[in-house]
Parts: structure tokens; sequence; C-alpha cells
């Protein structure tokens, strides 16, 4: 048994030692392959570059520096959730349509079991309600995302469904349920707000001590989403879970032969993405304040464009955390640059798609086999 | 007696599979199975693992009576199979695929270390060395043949059946899969051996059994056996007719490549020329690179120099439509993948490489369309209940005969037929070589490739052998013999 360093130092000196022996014909070919390969990061790179010689240039400001790091932090945590969720699926070779709707249900839910009492707040949903724990609101939470997950999960698997099909009917499902939830007690139909200090301070207060040692302000969720990515990164690593996920999103018929359960592995994967929604949920609605029929709408979008920006395959069995990690990281990067360089919303939205057709079209070059 | 195979029948719709079939295997020795494509061996092997439930008979394995419902369920009960198709998890490491729904570890958290551990055992036992750790898709052929292997001892396996074990592998890999499988012969392992390789089966086997035609021929002892001897009770009584007369006359050059080489795959530097009317086999093992030579000439793969002279002109084959236009027409390995359109008629199947000619205006004419289906059906004597029937439910024999109504319809000078006759049955085989001798007579080109020695000396004018991605040697078809094409065919590899 080696230690992983030892391994990875290895492998670097079998990497240069190979270099080296290559004629110059071959090293033009690894260095081409070197910058498909790390066409994510070289990207990242050069946008940013990029952003900080133009704010050098017309502002008085630097790009490069805590703030913007801080800022790019907190968007990549609070869209962190619903991209772990879905790369578990994608890696089954499917997707998730109704990621977004089911986080904006499960966020109207916790806010309104957790609106200010009636004294404070006149408009609360549930007028006679005492708020429940918060512990208790954040697992009906995950609760909720574990069942419809499961739903989606069992269709797929039971009635050998395309995802695609059965995520775009709970979409439609959920966004039923959520405009019937708004109507419901004394809210009619409007957005929630009003929720209790307590809740808001768990999700969105600034970490003191982090605050007085650099200066900058980071919300509790940083570190929650930074939880949630390891939580994960163990299940898809570690346990025979996420080893099965893999076999049956590369091989279902040698997944089968060899005894894993698809349906199984397929629930419990749908599962664990519903878990992740219902957390993203949770925090979702602490963090906007005001949670209606539109929150979360088209969230699972960005989601999975982060997830295939990140080198998660369509083609099943594919995939890594750190890269669902490196996709949302990317796409925010692109947002904040953007919005620094005051850009347009309209004009925002089309560089975006750009940069996910070019970034995506680069990492598949990985994979196609050369005819 | 390890496992006894009792009067197995299995019948489909039409076709005695299996009649009456019985051998033993005796534990610490090598029983090789032998037979023409079709002679039931893989049928019978089916039967063993569940994948079909045999009509009448029985399996007993250590004195009790076995009826595995599926493969999985064999491996647990010590009964394993190292597929020809080894179907494996790509993306995921050696490791994973050997424990695969079994991981070592505890309250649902995989055992690493554990797992990592008893790979390298089982490799070392067995004289092994791979990586555990290495991604499935980065292995050869042979590396995956092993990890097979492992994973069948891994089940503490008492019968291991081998199907075609060798068809891809060079002769140090075919002399190390030896040493494993001698290795596991001594452990008290039963080893089922299928394989068309004479010398291979001569060289290892202490039993052979001969099927043909669904029913057992015979079981020897090796040792009491010579290749002539197996190939008659093969081929039987058929051994005169199985190849129709040859009367095509090969004329004037009708094709010349010159220094023909791919880009991305593994082909070198292939001149040859090719006559009109002449029939031309491409002989060679797996990889050797005969498909890529096919697809190179096609315009399928990227070309990275040579030339394709035809018709005195420098032809670029740049893509398939480009080399229809330029009177080539081509029939794939893979039939299912790459030639029918499964779900689709037996019209829409003939038509679909010819689609502009039934062109009227804006419409397409289905006038036409009947009228070349047709000719198709009846020139090429397919068996089909009409037009409309979807080409699935024919039989591989007529699908291949779609195909080339499909590619004839184009008026092709040159036809490249990869593996034309895989998997069809011994009277359809008759046909589709009369039909490409017909061709011939026409003063058609064929160049087609094939893994089945017999045939190409049955059939073609010459034979190129490829070895390694090259050319590594040209026969005449009438005085050449299996051994000298299979001494070419090793040359590079």
């Amino acid at each position: 048994m080696t230690s992983p360093f030892k391994r990875m130092s290895g492998r670097f000196r079998a990497m240069t030692s190979e270099y080296k022996a290559l004629d110059s014909r071959g090293k033009r070919r690894w260095w081409g392959d070197f910058l498909i390969r790390n066409a994510i990061y070289i990207i990242i790179v050069l946008v940013v570059i990029y952003v900080q010689i133009y704010s050098i240039n017309n502002t008085t400001n630097n790009f490069i520096s805590l703030r913007s790091f801080a800022d790019i932090l907190k968007r990549a945590s609070s869209s962190m959730f619903l991209a772990l969720g879905v790369g578990g699926i994608i890696i089954l070779t499917g997707t998730d349509l109704s990621a977004g709707r089911l986080m904006g249900l499960i966020a109207c839910v916790c806010a309104s079991l957790l609106q200010m009492p009636l004294e404070q707040y006149s408009a609360k949903m549930f007028p006679d309600m005492a708020p429940p724990p918060i512990i208790m609101v954040l697992l009906l939470a995950m609760a909720i995302g574990a069942l419809f997950g499961a739903f989606n999960g069992y269709c797929v698997s039971k009635f050998k469904l395309h995802p695609f099909i059965v995520t775009l009917a709970t979409q439609l499902i959920l966004y039923g349920i959520v405009l019937m939830y708004l109507s419901l007690g004394k809210n009619g139909g409007g957005p929630i707000s009003g929720l209790t200090d307590a809740y808001k301070n768990i999700v969105k207060a600034d970490i003191k001590w982090i605050q007085n040692l650099t200066g900058v302000a980071i919300p509790y969720y940083v570190p929650y989403a930074l939880i949630a990515a390891m939580i994960m990164w163990f299940m898809w690593n570690k346990t025979a879970l996420g080893k099965n996920m893999y076999a049956v999103g590369a091989n279902p018929e040698a997944a089968n032969v060899s005894g894993i359960s698809v349906m199984k592995t397929t629930i419990l994967v749908f599962m664990m993405a519903g878990i992740l929604y219902g957390f993203s949920g949770f925090i979702e609605s602490a963090r906007v304040g005001s949670n209606g029929p539109t929150t979360g709408a088209n969230a699972e979008l960005d989601a999975i464009a982060a997830c295939v920006i990140g080198g998660v395959s369509f083609t099943g069995g594919i995939g890594k955390i750190s890269g669902v990690i490196t996709g949302v990281i990317l796409l925010e990067i692109i947002s904040v640059s953007l919005q620094w360089l005051s850009v347009s919303t309209n004009m925002q939205y089309v560089i975006k798609g750009i940069i996910i057709l070019v970034a995506v079209a680069i990492d598949m070059r990985k994979y196609l086999a050369k005819k | 007696m390890l496992l006894q195979i009792k009067n197995i029948s299995k019948e489909f719709p039409g076709v005695k599979a299996l009649d009456d079939v019985s051998l033993d295997v005796q534990g610490g020795s090598i029983h090789s199975l032998m037979g023409e494509n079709g002679a039931g061996k893989s049928t019978l092997m089916k039967c063993l693992f569940g994948i079909y439930s045999a009509d009448s008979g029985e399996f007993v394995l250590e004195g009790k009576r076995v009826s595995f419902p599926n493969a999985r369920e064999a491996m647990l009960n010590g009964v394993s199979m190292v597929h020809q198709e080894l179907n494996q998890v790509h993306t995921r490491s050696v490791m994973e695929n050997i424990w695969l729904g079994r991981f070592p570890g505890r309250f649902a958290v995989v055992n690493h270390a554990k797992m990592h551990r008893d790979t390298q055992a089982i490799f070392a036992e067995l004289g092994i060395s791979i990586d555990p750790r290495a991604i499935i898709s980065s292995l050869s052929v042979s590396q995956r043949q092993m990890v097979e292997i492992a994973k069948a001892v891994s089940h503490n396996s008492k019968i291991i059946v081998f199907d075609e074990p060798t068809s891809s592998l060079t002769q140090d890999e075919v002399d190390h899969l030896f040493e494993i499988i001698f290795n596991l012969r001594d452990k008290g392992c039963g080893i089922i051996y299928i394989s068309h390789r004479m010398n291979e089966i001569l060289k290892i086997s202490d039993d052979v059994s001969v099927m043909r035609d669904g029913k057992l021929v015979g079981t020897e002892p090796a040792a009491n056996l010579t290749t002539e001897r197996i190939i008659t009770m093969m081929v039987g009584r058929e051994l005169d007719n199985v190849y129709p007369p040859k009367d095509n006359v090969p004329g004037a050059a009708a094709l010349s490549v010159e220094g023909l080489s791919a880009m991305y795959r593994n082909l070198n530097d292939v001149s040859f020329e090719l006559r009109k009317g002449e029939i031309l086999g491409i002989a060679g093992l797996v990889g050797a690179g005969r498909t890529e030579l096919l697809e190179a000439l096609f315009g399928l793969s990227t070309v990275k120099s040579g030339k394709i002279i035809k018709d005195d002109k420098i032809q670029k084959n740049k893509n398939s439509r480009r080399s229809k236009r330029n009177g080539f027409a081509m029939l794939t390995e893979e039939r299912r993948a790459t030639g029918i359109f499964g779900i689709l008629s037996v019209r829409e199947n003939v038509t679909v490489a010819n689609i502009k000619s039934y062109r009227r205006g804006p419409y397409i004419s289905s006038k036409k369309m009947q009228k070349d289906t047709d000719w198709a059906i009846t020139a090429l004597r397919v068996k089909t209940p009409g037009q409309e029937t979807k080409i699935n439910s024919l039989s591989g024999g007529n699908q291949q005969k779609v195909i080339f109504g499909r590619w004839l319809l184009t008026q092709p000078d040159i036809l490249l037929l990869d593996e034309p006759t895989r998997g069809i049955d011994v009277g359809a085989k008759y046909e589709i070589y009369q039909l490409m001798i017909d061709l011939a007579k026409e003063g058609k080109s064929i160049i087609m490739v094939s893994s089945e020695l017999p045939e190409l000396l049955g059939v073609c004018d010459r034979i190129l052998v490829m070895s390694g991605g090259r050319l590594s040697g040209e026969l005449e078809a009438r005085n050449t013999t299996q051994e000298e094409i299979m001494a070419l065919a090793a040359k590079n590899a």
C-alpha cells in the first residue's frame, strides 16, 4: 500500500520521462492534449486575467481581491447543492429537470413554517402556529426532497422511462403544488417573507472570526456547502452506493449480472439528490428572504450546465465531485466577471451560453475516439 | 465427475439447436469444445448459464442437479464464463470490476485497502501483473481477459468456460493465458475451452468434444486426435459442397491503392491492386487492421497519406457520400449495430442508400421504391413476407441479402465486405458466396474481410494477409493453406 502522495509523484515522474522520450511531433501532440485536458482551468485563468487587466485600466478597483473571491465563493456555495445532486443523476445517464421547482417548493414550505409571530408580521401564512424547532424544519425539508427524489427514481427504473420525461412531468406537478401551497392559510398566493431572525442567522449570518481575521464577510451557508461537498465526495468514492452508481451508469448490463440492483441504485441516487435539493431549499429560503412561485425556477439548468462543464459526462459513469465544484465555480466566475465588466444582463445570457458550449465541446474531445 | 451435461435438447422455432447433447467435464482437466459457427456450442453454454432454458436434459454439478436462472447465480455456485465480448464497466478500476456487487467493507462503506489486498492476492496466485487501480478502458484485451479470469477465481469457480479467448491475442499473450489456464487446471478446476484453433486445442486439451448441427459428434482424448480427424468430425459429409464452383475470371486492374495509412487508426502503408471481376480476401487476426483498411477506403476514418486510384483517377473518398458516388459500397462488420435499421421495413432498408434517385420534385416516389425493392427481393431471393416487414424479424442471412440489395441499387464497381457471412447459417452462406461469385462474373470487384480461413480459401482469387496494421503477404487462394496464412498473420503481431 503506497501513500496517495507517493503514487502521485511517481505518476508525475513517469509522465516527465515519457514526455522527454517523445519526438518533436509527439511533443506538439502532448501539448495539444494537455490544453484539451485542462481546458476548463485554462478558461478560468484567462477570464480572471482579462477582467483584472480591464479593471486596472478602467476602474480603481482590483478584480483579483478578497472581496471578489468571497463574492464568487458565496454564489458558488448557494448553487453547489443542486449541482451535487444532479451530478449523481447525470452519472446514471439521466438528468433532472425538476430540481429547481422541488427546491422552490421546499423553500416555500420552510419559509411558511419559520415566519415571525403574528405580532411582528401581520401577513403570517399560518397565524395560529408557533414556529417549530429549526432542526425539525430542516429534517422536513430533506424528507420532502427524498420523497420526490424517490418518486422520480421509482418511475425511471420501474417503468424504464427516460429521466428527462419523468422529471419534466414532476416539474409541472411540483409547480402546481407550489401555487396551491402559496394560496393556503392567510397567504393568498403571494411570496412568503418575514422569516424569524434565528432562521436567518443560522443560514446567512456572517462568520465572526473570519470577518475579524480578514475583513471579509463569509456567511454560514458557505461552510455548509463545503460539508455537503465533502459528504458527497465520500458517498461517491467510498461507499458501495457510489460505486454501484458509477457501475450502473457505465454499464447497467454488467452491473445487473454482478448482482447490483439497478432499480435500488437508481432510486437511492435520486433520493440522495432530493435530500440535497431539500437542504438547498432550506438555505435558499433564508438567503433570499422572500419566497414565491418563481423561487428555484430554472435553477436546475445552471446545475446541469455546471456538471457538464465540470466533465460529468452524459454518456454515463464518468464524473467527479472536484469536477462538479470546478463547473459551479467557473459559471459563477463568469457571472461575476460579466457584472464586473458591466455587460448588460441580456448580453450576459448570450455570453454564458456561448461559454457553456465552448467549454463542453472542448471537454468532450477527451472522450471522443478519433476515427 | 465435476460437471455432467446430460441429454440436453433445445429447440427454437424451426431449428433443433441442441439435440440430446451429453458430455462430462472432469476436475483438473481441460475439455475442449469444437464445431463450426452454429454447431450449438454457444447455445449449450447459454443453457448452462440460464440465458436459455433447455427443453429437456439436466446439468449435474458435483453430483447435484443444478439449473441456474442467470449467469450471476451460476457464478455464485462456482460456474463462471470468460466471454468473447467482455462485459465490464469500462470507466472503473480493475479491482472494482472484480468485486462489483460484493464490495468488502462495513456499513456500506467500501474497504479499499482490503479490496486492493484481495485483488493482489488473486493476481499473485495467477501470476498476473496488472495494477488493481488501473482503469479497465486503459487495459489491452488480454489484460481485460485476465481481470475476468481473476473475477472467476475470486468466486472460487470450479468450472470456468473460456469462449474463444485467444481470438484477439498475440502469441506471447496466448502463452501467458495458457500458463494461467494450466495453473487453474492444476488447482482442480474443470476448464471448458471453446475455440476454432486446432493447434491450440490439440496442445492444451485433455479431452475434445466436437459438435455439428446441434448434435455431439463425439468426445475423444486429445492424444488420439489429429487436425484432419477433427475437421472430418466437424464438417462431416458436407465438406464437398460448402462453396459454389468458382467461375469468375479476373480481368484488368479496377482499383489500385498506394501507401494507404490512417491518421488515428492502426493502418500503415498498405498498397495493393484489385482487378475487375476479382474477389480479393483479407485475412488477419482481430486488430490486424482489416476493418481499418476497409474503413479508410470507404472514407469512414481519416486517411493520413496514400492514394486510391480508380478509373485512372485519384479518388478522394473523404466520406461515405463521396465514396458512394465514386462507385464504392460497403457492408459493415456489425450488421445489427451499423448495417440494418432494425425497426424499419425491408423497403426502407433496401432504399436508404439510394433515396435521391427516387426524388420526383419535392416528393419521393414510392412506386419507384417499391419496384426497386421488388427487384432486390427477387434477384437476391430474400425470404420475407413482404416489403413492409420489419427487417428485425428476418433471419441473419436474409438481413444480409437486404443490405446487399441496398448497395447493388447504388450501382457500385467495388464492394467492400466486412465479415459478410458472420452469424449466418450454412445454407444462407452458400447463397451469399454464390451471389459474390455472380457479381464478380458481372465485372464487379470485391474485397472481402473474413476471420474464417476456409471461407477465404473457398471463395477468393487472391488473399492479402494483414498483421499489426500492415500487409504481411499476398497469396494465391488456389495454392495456399491455412497454415501459410496463419504464419503471415502472426508476422508483425
